[in-house]
Parts: C-alpha cells; structure tokens; sequence
C-alpha cells in the first residue's frame, strides 16, 4: 500500500470536518429555529404550533408545512419596538466598536513597540481579566459605579464633583462595562499585525521625507488594516447581540436586540415572535461579514 | 535622456540646502559614539567624505558599520561626536529633515503601493507637483530599467527587480547622499555582480556620494573608491581597495581582506634596506623594510598566496645578488581546485604551512603538482609586509 493511500483517508477527513461541524451545530439548529419562526404561538408544551409528528403520516405533515407562515416577520417589521432594538444595537454596536478603536489602537501600538521580553508580559496583563468569570467582573463593575461605589469616591475626594454622580442605569456604565469586556478581542488582533509590521517600513517612510503623523497615516495604519477589520469585526458582531452586560448596566428604557429576545422567550413564551427576531438578527450580522470576506478576496486577488 | 541628468538637484529635498565649501569634505564625521546599554558600538570614529566618493564601509557583523550608517540616516543619534554635511551639523536631525536617503538592507519596499507610488512616496513628501512627480517617476524607472512593471505590488516582482525599486525609490529625490545597507545581499552571486557594475555606473552618470555598507570584501574591492575597514566600532584602516590589500595596517585586516600566509617573527637583523627575520614556523626570511619601523614590539611577516611561487626545484639561485629570495621547501599537503586558480597547501620542513594560490594558466595543465610531493615555494622580499602583531 503506498504511503499516499494511508493518509488520504485521514486526510480527507480533516477536510471535511468543519462542513460536518458546520452542518451539526449550526445549520441543523438553525432549521429548527426557522422553523419555529415559521410556526404560531400557542398554549401548548411546546409552546407553539403546528410540531411535525413524523409518526402521523405523509398528509399530517403536509398540513404541518402549510400552516407555517410569516406573519411573525411582518410583526417584527411592523412593531416600532422590534425596529428600534435594532436600531439601538447596531448604535450601541458602532459606537462602541469606534471606543474600541480607539483605545484599543494605542495599546496595541504601544505593546508592538515594546522590548520582545516586555511583549510577552504586556500579552499576559491584556488575558489576566479572562481568569476571572466575566459576570463577576461585570458585578465589580456595579460595584464601583454604584452612588457610593468607587468611582463616586474618588470623584468627591479630588473634588471634581461636589455630590455623587448617577453612572448605574446609564448609556455611560454600559459602554464601560462593553468596552472594559471587549478591549482584549480588539488588542490582540491589532497587536498581532502590529508586531510582525518590519520596522524598517517606517524608517523608509521617514527617510524619505515623512513626518511620524504622515509615517502613521500613510504606512502603519494601511498596513495595520488586516488585523483593524479582524478586531472590528470580532467586537462588532458580538456586542449587537449583547444581553448580559446592556441588562446589568444599562437603564431598561431602551432595550437592545439581545434583550428583547430574551424577553420574548422567556417572560412571554412567545418562542415564534423570538426566533423570527433571532434570524433578522443573523440576517443583519451577515452582511459586514460577507462585506469583509469580499475585501479581503480582493486583496488576494490584487496580489 | 538619463544621460543629461542634473548631477545633484535638491529641489526635493526640503532640508536640501547643504553645500561643501570648495576643498570641503561633503561629510565629515567627527568622533562620533555610540553606546547601546554596556555595549559601545561605534567607538570614536573619524572620516572625511568628498563629494562624488563612492565609499565602502567594510567589517564583520557586529563592528558598529550599521550602526554608523544608521546615524548618518539619522534612525540613531550619536552620544558623542559630530556629523557635518556641507559644514552643518545634522547629529540630531530627525531623518525625514536630512538630504540623505537610504537604500535598506531587505529593500523595505511598501507591500501596499505600487512600483510607481513607492518611487513618487519621496517626492510627494517634498511637497513635488503632480507633473514634476510622474516625469521624475517615469525617469527613475527608465534609469532602473523597470518600464511596464510601475503598476505592480513589490510582491509581484522578482528579486532583482525590487532591488530596482529600491534603488529608484532612494535616488528619486535626488539626495546629497545615499546610503545603501547590504544592498545586494539577497541576490544570488551572477546578479549581485552584474548589479555591482551598475551600481558603479549608475553612481559615476548620477555623479552622487555613495555611502555603502558590506561585510563582503570582494564587494567592497569593486565597487568602491575607498574603503573604511571597521572593527570593534573603530575605523582599523581607511584606503583604496589596492593599498589595503597590499598595505595592510594589521594583523586583523590582513587577515579579514582576503587570504594571508603569517609567519610569527622571533627575531630580526638589519642588512642594508632589508631585514633579515627569524621565525619559528618558516625559518629565516628577508624582507623589505617596512614604511613603519618596526620597533622592539612583536610582529609578524604576511604574504599573500598569489605571491607565492611553486617550483619544483626552485629558482636559479644568483648567490649573493641583491634580488635574494626566500626559499621553503617543503610537501603538497592539500590541493584545492577553484576553477581559475587552485590553492595549495604546502607543509614545510621548518614546520609551518604556506598556502600558494596558482593560477591555472593552460587547460590541460601536465604540470599539476600531486599531493605529497616535495616542492620549493619561493616569494620575493618586496612581496612580504611586516605587521605588528
């Protein structure tokens, strides 16, 4: 038997294997999910109807898929309060995404510049939050936000306030609590294309006439833009469907998306009016995603 | 149209208004250190360039020669010392203010601009206007014969031709000075030597000053009018690629420029204008005397093996006339075939062993000396150089 046969098999596995995944954990939920979108509400276990019973026969389940319709989605497209959590998560999204940036751009840069020694140590402090359980962190955060919390403290003993200021229940705490819990998933992305950038670009750049801001603009950050979209992207999508962290610290005025889903579920049962919101949520998340994966098909194609 | 080439143009340069007064050296480098933590890796160096000079500066890796190119850049500041251009001093410029540009080691091309942005990158930095840039771009690719290749991304050329968009984008601003980091380092040896010849070319049509940095002596013999030979962050010797290797001022840089044969003197006699030297390795040699007298410290005698003559029974000897030569005998202990030359390896009987490269003159050469034969190898007095040791 030659060498190639034996490996071809394993080899052919490997290949395959994350289409299997795919198809398990993804596009199998996600039929079932359809499907309850597709189906009515109703006091029932499950909650919703028509079931498929394949034991009932070929004409029962005839009747199971003519009774699915979409009037849950004309009721998500015709309810204010559906369009406006969107609406709401993908502002909470974006503007959070930018906070991101904008911090998160800095470190990376900095850490990149670091002595090799230093990197590695700089690496550890950015994962060290990630030992702890997110929600206990989410929790401190209250705690130090709260009318006699840290924050408020420190504020009254500098005297930069004269009483304490409301942070809880505010826009303010969710997007530290967001931006706090998503700085890593930006960082390392950014540091990762920042470190192996060669110096020496930006020595060229600056040999050749450009001041530091002009070495920035027109060399580190056009070439830093792999790991920008990596890290916009691993921020972005997640924070759309945020629940926990908008549900603890944010006021309950305005929900996001995320909440309003868990709201539908589980406070009012409504498991069809949920899923629906559930596949217009992966909807909206698709397009940067395909938009992305057609930018960079184009940079390799440039090549 | 390249031939008419204004020779230096500092229109793009913004800090361009350096001019060497007659008699002046372009670049005068005076005392300039540098120290990185405990390590010192330029140590007080001194040195004139003059304008037009294509200067090598040669050395093994670690002796500070980067280091000092990457001052004049202006990527390090000195510690100490000064470094003039046209009389100004530029030790703390910032390198985007020095009408200096520099051809880097791997290139350093932007991966993503094009051939003609990468070569105009300078040009729009001066502050250049669109028509000037695209007929200064359309020069420079001309000059470094890239024509249809300006609208590629570097990693869509070979390597030879990003060493060409290196070079264009370096001289596309006409710079007083241009330095080049191991230029042709990653090219393979047949391109690296046609590369060589252009580079002169190129620097004698432009009529600029080439600084260049090599640890490759052959290199430096070529394309250079002198040569700075570094070690140890110290300038061991500065001059012409003939004087160095026939006039080494070291043991060390006898060694480092091409192959040497040394014989550890142990004493000396003065016989007229020679010196008549025993060694331990080689017996009694006579050789010239040397420019520098040689004081009551050790030395050593060095000839090259090209000098070295092979002979089966060695030279008619003229006993007592002036043109005495020395005379080792001795067995082949090793022969090594080069193609144009072989080397040899004679052990002679004082105990030493003399290495005589032969070039081979005829193809089929029936001459050949064989491994273990008895041999005389003879050299002339004027070919020894004595060393201080």
């Amino acid at each position: 038997m030659s060498a190639r046969r034996i490996f071809a098999r394993p080899a052919r596995f490997a290949a395959i294997a994350p289409y299997i995944w795919m198809l398990l954990f993804f596009l199998v939920p996600f039929g079932f999910v359809l499907k309850i979108s597709l189906s009515q509400t109703a006091i029932a276990q499950p909650p919703y109807e028509p079931v498929f019973d394949l034991t009932a026969g070929w004409t029962a389940i005839r009747a199971a898929f003519a009774a699915l319709g979409i009037d849950n989605f004309k009721l998500l497209s015709s309810d204010d309060l559906y369009v406006f959590a969107y609406l709401r998560s993908l502002t909470v999204a974006v503007t959070a995404t930018a906070l991101l940036l904008l911090i998160g751009y800095p470190i990376a840069y900095g850490m990149a510049r670091l002595p090799k020694r230093r990197q590695a140590v700089a690496m550890v402090l950015v994962i060290v939050p990630f030992w702890t359980s997110f929600l206990i962190r989410i929790y401190a955060w209250i705690n130090i936000l709260q009318h006699d919390g840290l924050l408020n403290r420190i504020l009254l003993a500098l005297h930069l306030v004269s009483e304490p200021v409301v942070w809880l229940s505010t826009d303010t705490a969710m997007y530290i609590g967001i931006v706090y819990s998503y700085l890593p998933f930006m960082i390392l992305p950014l540091y990762a294309t920042l470190a192996k950038m060669e110096p020496a670009l930006e020595e060229a750049a600056s040999d050749l006439g450009a001041p530091p801001w002009q070495v920035f603009w027109l060399v580190t950050f056009p070439l830093s833009l792999p790991g920008v979209g990596a890290g916009v992207l691993l921020c972005f999508i997640p924070i759309v469907g945020e629940f926990v962290i908008p549900d603890l610290l944010a006021g309950s005025n305005s929900l996001m998306i995320g909440q309003t889903l868990w709201l539908e579920f589980f406070t009012n049962k409504d498991w069809p009016v949920a899923s629906a919101a559930a596949i217009i949520l992966l909807v909206v998340l698709l397009l940067p995603l395909l938009l992305y994966e057609r930018l960079q098909r184009r940079q390799l194609e440039e090549r | 149209m390249t031939d008419e080439l204004p020779r230096t143009d500092t229109a793009a340069n913004a800090a361009g208004d350096a001019h060497p007064a007659a008699g002046e050296p372009l670049l005068r480098i005076e005392g300039v250190a540098k120290t990185f933590g405990t390590f010192r890796a330029v140590d007080g160096v001194s040195l004139d360039i003059k304008a037009g000079e294509f200067f090598a500066l040669l050395g093994p890796s670690g002796c500070g020669k980067t280091t000092l190119l990457r001052m004049l850049a202006g990527f390090e500041a000195p510690d100490e010392g000064r470094i003039l251009l046209g009389g100004k001093d530029i030790a703390q410029a910032l390198p985007h203010q020095r009408p200096i540009n520099m051809m880097f080691q791997n290139y350093a091309l932007f991966p993503h601009l094009s051939v003609r942005d990468n070569i105009a990158f300078g040009l729009k930095r001066a502050g250049m206007a669109r028509a000037d840039i695209a007929t200064r771009v359309a020069e420079m690719v001309a000059l470094v014969k890239l024509d249809g290749l300006e609208k590629r991304k570097p990693d869509q050329l070979s390597g030879g031709q990003r060493q060409r968009v290196a070079l264009a984008r370096a001289l596309a601003r006409r710079p007083q000075l241009l330095l080049l980091d191991e230029p042709l380092a990653a090219l393979d040896k047949k391109l690296r030597e046609n590369t060589q010849g252009e580079l002169m070319e190129l620097q004698r049509r432009l009529g600029m000053t080439f600084i260049i940095v090599t640890h490759d002596q052959e290199e430096a013999m070529t394309m250079a009018d002198r040569i700075g030979v570094m070690n140890a962050g110290k300038l061991a010797q500065v001059a012409g690629p003939r004087e160095l290797y026939e006039a080494p001022r070291s043991r060390w840089i006898a060694q480092f420029v091409g192959d040497v044969n040394l014989f550890d003197a142990e004493s000396k006699l003065r016989d007229g204008h020679r010196l008549v030297i025993g060694t331990r390795d080689a017996g009694t040699l006579v050789v010239a005397e040397p420019r520098q007298p040689v004081g009551e410290s050790r030395f050593s005698v060095a000839i090259r093996p090209e000098k070295v003559k092979l002979s089966r029974r060695g030279p008619a000897s003229e006993a007592g006339h002036e043109t005495a030569i020395n005379r080792l005998d001795g067995v082949i202990a090793d022969i090594c075939y080069l193609g144009g030359t072989t080397t040899y390896k004679v052990k002679l009987d004082a105990g030493g062993v003399v290495q005589a490269s032969v070039a081979n003159s005829a193809r089929l050469d029936v001459d050949a000396y064989s491994l273990n034969q008895q041999i005389v190898a003879w050299f002339s007095p004027d070919d020894c150089v004595v060393l201080p040791s």
